[in-house]
C-alpha cells in the first residue's frame, strides 16, 4: 500500500541554498592601484569585514596625501600622453573589453560583492553586476560618437576626475562613475567606501586583464581623510561624489572658488505614492522593493509610503502579509531577500532613528523573523501613525524602515511628497495615465517612477533636486558632466 | 476522510454559492460594475513578481518534499481524439503507481479524460483514491448550446466522474456578457449533482490564452468563484499559451483574496505547458508565497499535465539513488 503523507501544510521549508565562496580569492592584504600596478601605500591600513559574520576579510591600505598625489599624477600623465588623445573608437575597445570581462567574471564579482557588502546574492547576481556591465557597454558605445551626442561638434574631456563612491552599491557606483568618465576621455582616481573596497580592487585587476593603459584608472582605498585629499588635490579637474548630504555639502564648500567641476548625488527621502485606483498587488511589490531592496541602503529608497486614506487599511494589511514572506539572513543564500546591514555604525544609526520613531509616537511593526547571532541585522520594519513632523519621516534612515503616511487628495499627496529637503526620487501608483503625468510634473524629484520603483538603466539620467545634489549620471546628461563646457 | 474539507462544501450543491453574492450577481450591470471595480493588474509588475519567485533555489530536502507533493498534485491527462480504452487503463494504472519500482512513490491526484472514457478509468481506479476528472461542456471550445453542455456534464457524472473540468464561454466573456457566463457555471455546477446528494467537484477552465489580459483573468476568477467553482483552472491545453506563471499568480491572488473575504477556499489548477520538475517547483513556490501553505495540498492545487509526471519521477529517482535514469525506464503513458 502506498503511503500517502499527511497534509502538506506549512512544511515547505526552503533548504539552505548557499552560493559557493570558492570562486573568489580574497587576499590577506591589498595595496593601492596606481599607474597600473598594485603598490603599498604610505599610510596605515584598515580592515574590511563581512557584515553578515563580522569575519575580517582583508587588510586594505589607507591612501594618504602622498599616495593621492601619486595617483593624480599618474592619471594626469595617462590623460595627456595616452587616453586623452586616443581616438574614441580605440577607447571604446577597452571599455567593451572591460564590459565583457565583467560579464565573464560576473559570478565572482557578485559573490565578492555580497561577502563584502552584505547584500543578498540574488541582488548582486541579478541586478548589481548585470547593470554594471550594461553601463560599460552603454558608454563604450558613446566613446566614438561624442560629436553626435548633441554636446557640440568636438567635445573635449575635462582631464582628471576624482571620484568618491559609497558602500551601498560598491561596484555599480564605480561603474556609474568610471564608464562615462573613460568614454569621454578622462582618467580617474576613484576611492571606494572604506567598508566595501574589495570589488573595486577586483575591478583594478580587470583593468589589468583588459590591458587598460596604466594610470587611466587608479583605485585608492581609504576613509574620510583619503577622500578629502582627493577633493583638495589641485590637479583634479572634477569631483564626482555619491554619498551623504553632509559630506556632499563639505565637498561643495571645499571646491568653491576652484576650477573643479562637481557633481553630487546625495541623500533622499522618497515618497512612494499609492492612489486608490492603483494595481494593488503590484503596488505592494513596489513598496517592498522600494524600501527593502538592498536592506534600504538606497539613496532613492521609497522610505515614505504615502497611501490614499480610502485604501490605507487594505494596503497595510497586504503589505504586512507580504513582509512576513521576506527571508532575512545569509546574503550568500540564493533564497535570501534581505541581507545584512553594511556596518555596525549604520546599524546603530538605524536603531537610533527607529527608537526615536517609537518615542515620537510612531507605531512600529516587524514580521517575526529570526536574525543571525553574529553580524549586523535589522528586521524589515514599518511605522504607522507617522506624520510629516516625525524625524523618521524627515531624515534619511538608510535602512529597512518604512514610514507610512496617509493622504486624501492628489494635491495633498504632492504637498507631502515635496515637503522635504531632499528630491531624488518618487514613485506614483495609479491606473490613470493622466494622473501619472500630472504628478510627475508636480513632484520635485529627479526620478519619478510610475507603477514601478528602483529601476535603473544606463540610458536613463539619474540625479536629484535640492539637498539630493546636482548633476546627472546615466544617459547623455551623464556624459555631459565629463566634457568641457557641457555639464 | 473528507477530501474537500474547506467550507466550500457547506454550500448546497444545487444552488451553488451564489447566495452570498446575490447583490452582485442579480443583474448584468451590477455584475459588470463589480468585476470592473476589481483592482487592476499591472502587467509588467505581475510578470516581474512571477519571474522573481522563479529564482527561488529549491534544493535537497525542500526539493524532495516539492517533488513528492507535485506528484500528488498531478491530474494525469490524456485528451486526444485517438485515445483508446487501453491507453486510459494504462494511464490509470500509472496514476495509482507512478513508479512501480518504488513503493514509497506517492500516487497522482487524478486522471483527466473525455467523458466517454470515464467508465473505463473508473473501472481501473476503483477505490484507489485516485479521482477521475472529465472534461465536459463541449470541451475545449465550449461552442455548443447550454443544454448540450449540461447533458455532456451529466453524462460524465453518471459514468462516475469525481470531478468535472468545464470550459467557460469565452465569446460571452470577452463581449462582456458576464451574467451569461455566470449562469452557465451555476447551471453546470447543478448538473454536477450526484444521486446520493453530493456533487462532483467543478473546475472552471478560463482558457487564459484567449482571455489575453491579466485583468480578464482576475475578473474571470472572481466570476467563477462567485458562481460556485471548486477550482479555477487556466487552460484546456489546446490553446497556446496555456498555463504561465504570471497567470497562475493572478489566480492565486484571487483565491487568497476570496478566502479573506468569504472564508471559502477555492483550488487552482494550471494546465498545459508544465513539463519539467523545475517548472512545477516554481509553481509550488508561488503557491507557498502567494496563496499560502494552506494551498500546498492536492485538494487545493493541481497540475494538469501528462509529460510532467515522468520528469518528476526521473528527478525523484535521481534524488533517491543519486543517478539519473533515462526516459526509457518510465512508461510513456
Amino acid at each position: 500500500m502506498v503511503k500517502v503523507p499527511e497534509r502538506a501544510t506549512a512544511f515547505f521549508e526552503y533548504a539552505p541554498a548557499p552560493e559557493s565562496r570558492a570562486i573568489v580569492d580574497i587576499k590577506a592584504s591589498y595595496g593601492l592601484f596606481i599607474d597600473g600596478e598594485f603598490v603599498d601605500g604610505h599610510g596605515t591600513s584598515f580592515k574590511t569585514i563581512n557584515p553578515a559574520s563580522e569575519e575580517v576579510l582583508a587588510e586594505v591600505a589607507e591612501a594618504d596625501e602622498a599616495d593621492i598625489d601619486l595617483a593624480v599624477r599618474a592619471a594626469r600623465r595617462a590623460h595627456t600622453r595616452v587616453w586623452g588623445r586616443m581616438p574614441g573608437s580605440e577607447r571604446a575597445k577597452y571599455l567593451f573589453r572591460i564590459a565583457r570581462i565583467i560579464q565573464e567574471r560576473g559570478r565572482e564579482l557578485a559573490v565578492l560583492e555580497s561577502i563584502d557588502n552584505g547584500k543578498p546574492i540574488k541582488e548582486s547576481r541579478d541586478i548589481d553586476i548585470p547593470v554594471v556591465a550594461a553601463h560599460f557597454f552603454y558608454y563604450a558605445g558613446w566613446a566614438d560618437k561624442l560629436s553626435y551626442a548633441g554636446l557640440g561638434t568636438d567635445p573635449k574631456p575635462l582631464g582628471v576626475a576624482g571620484q568618491i563612491i559609497p558602500w551601498n552599491f560598491p561596484l555599480l557606483m564605480l561603474a556609474w562613475k568610471i564608464a562615462p568618465a573613460l568614454a569621454a576621455g578622462n582618467t580617474v582616481v576613484l576611492k571606494p567606501a572604506e567598508t566595501t573596497p574589495l570589488t573595486a580592487l577586483l575591478f583594478a585587476e580587470i583593468c589589468q586583464q583588459a590591458d587598460l593603459p596604466p594610470g587611466v584608472v587608479n583605485i585608492v582605498t581609504g576613509a574620510g581623510a583619503t577622500g578629502r585629499a582627493i577633493v583638495a588635490h589641485p590637479d583634479v579637474d572634477k569631483i564626482a561624489f555619491t554619498g551623504s548630504t553632509d559630506v556632499g555639502k563639505a565637498i561643495a564648500r571645499a571646491v568653491a572658488g576652484s576650477k573643479k567641476k562637481v557633481t553630487l548625488e546625495l541623500g533622499g527621502k522618497a515618497a512612494n505614492i499609492v492612489f486608490d485606483d492603483a494595481p494593488i498587488d503590484q503596488a505592494i511589490e513596489g513598496i517592498v522593493n522600494g524600501i527593502f531592496f538592498n536592506q534600504g541602503h538606497v539613496c532613492c529608497a521609497g522610505s515614505r509610503l504615502l497611501v490614499q486614506e480610502s485604501v490605507a487599511e487594505e494596503v497595510l494589511e497586504r503589505l504586512k502579509r507580504r513582509m512576513s514572506t521576506l527571508r532575512v539572513g545569509d546574503p550568500l543564500d540564493k533564497n535570501t531577500d534581505v541581507g545584512a546591514i553594511n556596518s555596525a555604525e549604520q546599524l546603530a544609526k538605524i536603531r537610533e532613528l527607529s527608537d526615536v520613531g517609537e518615542q515620537e509616537g510612531g507605531e512600529r511593526w516587524s514580521p517575526a523573523c529570526d536574525l543571525p547571532a553574529n553580524g549586523f541585522w535589522f528586521p524589515p520594519t514599518l511605522f504607522t501613525g507617522v506624520t510629516q513632523a516625525h524625524r523618521i519621516a524627515r531624515e534619511e534612515i538608510f535602512g529597512p524602515v518604512l514610514s507610512v503616511i496617509t493622504f486624501r487628495t492628489p494635491a495633498e499627496a504632492v504637498e507631502k511628497a515635496n515637503n522635504t529637503p531632499f528630491g531624488l526620487s518618487a514613485g506614483v501608483w495609479t491606473d490613470k495615465g493622466s494622473r501619472i503625468l500630472w504628478m510627475a510634473n508636480q513632484l520635485r524629484a529627479g526620478v519619478v517612477w510610475a507603477n514601478t520603483f528602483n529601476k535603473f538603466d544606463p540610458t536613463a539620467p539619474f540625479g536629484g533636486y535640492k539637498e539630493s545634489g546636482y548633476g546627472r549620471e546615466g544617459g547623455i546628461p551623464g556624459l555631459a558632466t565629463y566634457l568641457k563646457g557641457t555639464g | 476522510m473528507q477530501p474537500y474539507a474547506g467550507s466550500v462544501t457547506t454550500t448546497s450543491a444545487t444552488t451553488g454559492s451564489a447566495g452570498d453574492f446575490d447583490d452582485i450577481t442579480s443583474s448584468e450591470s451590477s455584475l459588470r460594475r463589480f468585476l470592473h471595480g476589481l483592482p487592476g493588474v499591472d502587467q509588467v509588475g505581475a510578470e516581474a513578481r512571477a519571474a522573481g519567485l522563479g529564482t527561488r533555489s529549491i534544493k535537497t530536502t525542500a526539493k524532495n518534499f516539492a517533488i513528492d507533493l507535485a506528484i500528488r498534485m498531478v491530474d494525469l491527462t490524456t485528451l486526444e481524439g485517438q485515445d483508446t480504452p487501453g491507453k486510459v487503463r494504462a494511464l490509470a494504472s500509472k496514476a495509482m503507481r507512478p513508479d512501480p519500482a518504488d513503493a514509497t512513490c506517492p500516487r497522482a491526484a487524478a486522471v483527466c479524460v473525455y467523458p466517454d472514457m470515464v467508465a473505463t478509468a473508473k473501472q481501473t481506479l476503483g477505490s484507489s483514491g485516485v479521482k477521475v476528472a472529465a472534461v465536459a461542456t463541449a470541451f475545449p471550445s465550449g461552442r455548443a448550446a447550454l443544454d448540450i453542455k449540461l447533458a455532456d456534464t451529466r453524462d460524465a457524472v453518471e459514468a462516475g466522474a469525481d470531478e468535472i473540468d468545464m470550459v467557460i464561454d469565452r465569446g460571452a466573456f470577452l463581449s462582456g456578457r458576464y451574467l451569461q457566463v455566470f449562469d452557465e457555471i451555476v447551471a453546470v455546477r447543478e448538473a454536477c449533482a450526484t444521486p446520493d446528494g453530493g456533487s462532483a467537484h467543478l473546475k472552471v477552465i478560463f482558457e487564459t490564452g484567449e482571455l489575453q489580459t491579466y485583468d480578464n483573468v482576475r475578473r474571470a476568477s472572481w466570476l467563477a468563484m462567485m458562481a460556485g467553482a471548486h477550482f479555477i483552472k487556466t487552460s484546456t491545453g489546446k490553446v497556446q499559451p496555456a498555463a504561465t506563471l504570471p497567470v497562475t499568480l493572478i489566480m492565486l491572488e484571487a483565491v487568497r483574496d476570496f478566502r479573506d473575504q468569504t472564508g471559502q477556499m477555492i483550488g487552482v489548477k494550471p494546465a498545459g505547458g508544465i513539463r519539467s520538475s523545475k517548472d512545477a517547483i516554481k509553481y509550488l513556490v508561488m503557491v507557498n508565497e502567494i496563496a499560502g501553505p494552506d494551498w500546498l495540498d492536492p485538494d487545493w492545487f493541481r497540475f494538469g499535465a501528462s509529460t510532467l509526471l515522468n520528469d518528476l519521477l526521473m528527478q525523484r529517482t535521481k534524488m533517491t539513488t543519486g543517478r539519473y535514469s533515462g526516459p526509457d525506464y518510465f512508461t510513456l503513458d
